[in-house]
């Protein structure tokens, strides 16, 4: 298994040149294009963590988009572009899962279609993950986001907190939060933690 | 012991809701979905009415009746009864 630094080295991409972010800000589509080019990659991927289904994280890149280039004229081109794209993805991913009704439907194939990194143990029983998951999207989305990129994806909380537009402390706090809800609705059903 | 409470909880999440491969990439090329996100926008920008315009009408239209009921207190009855 690659170390997280590997990983993290992988997902990173290179920050476009400034011409191009200048041009992006007058609202030149090609150079739209280009930056879509160089991060429509690492914005899907951040949004399939968020979101963890593959058809959705596709309909919200392209929705993220959208949102980058109505707002390019909001866009400072002297800072980068990837944390400012990434915030508007998160938003756009938070939507959704607002809009989306809890643990709607999420059976065992869902979280066994999604691509992971490694396969589930076989020592915790497939109704136990499957309940895990589904009281996992029982939490309010707003904790969920911060749970999901800081203890499943284990992003660091001063990117979290980038992407939600909150200081680290309050991803700390939703952490919690989110860890007390979901041991609590697990003690409900009969799973010890 | 919290500590060790939330090691747990987090590894279950793990284990029911394993992290996302980084190497994941969308099954086809998103471009043409956003250029026809975009069309489609900027259609419906040009097809729909003057919001603002709209908007300034209903508001002076209110203001209107607010006034004249003020004016004519008398009036609001046969106002409400033919609404």
């Amino acid at each position: 298994m690659p170390a997280r630094s590997e990983i993290e080295r992988s997902d990173s991409v290179p920050e476009p040149s400034d011409s191009v972010l200048v041009r992006f800000r007058r609202g030149d589509l090609d150079a739209f294009e280009s930056l879509f080019r160089l991060h429509q990659r690492s914005v899907y991927g951040w949004i399939l963590r968020i979101v963890r289904d593959p058809a959705a994280a596709e309909d919200l890149t392209v929705e993220t988009f959208w949102r980058i280039h109505r707002a390019h004229d909001r866009f400072e081109s002297a800072r980068p572009f990837e944390p400012w794209a990434r915030r508007i993805a998160t938003r756009a991913a938070l939507d959704w899962l607002r809009a989306r009704r809890p643990e709607s439907e999420l059976t065992d194939q869902d979280v066994a279609d999604l691509p992971s990194k490694s396969a589930a143990d076989p020592g915790i029983a497939a109704e136990i993950r499957l309940k895990t998951a589904q009281a996992f999207a029982r939490l309010p989305p707003n904790l969920r986001i911060a749970a999901v990129l800081s203890l499943i994806e284990e992003q660091p909380h001063r990117e979290v907190a980038a992407a939600l537009g909150i200081s680290v402390g309050a991803v700390k706090l939703r952490v919690s939060r989110a860890i007390r809800l979901l041991r609590k609705d697990l003690l409900k059903q009969g799973i010890t933690p | 012991m919290k500590k060790h409470d939330d090691d747990r909880i987090k590894q279950l999440l793990q284990q029911s809701l394993p992290p996302v491969d980084p190497a994941a990439e969308p099954s086809r090329d998103l471009w043409p979905a956003v250029l026809g996100r975009l069309d489609a926008e900027s259609v419906r920008s040009a097809t729909a009415p003057g919001p603002l315009r709209q908007n300034w009408f209903d508001w002076a239209l209110l203001a209107g009746l607010v006034v004249f009921a003020f004016s004519f207190p008398a009036t609001i009855p046969v106002f409400l009864y033919y609404l």
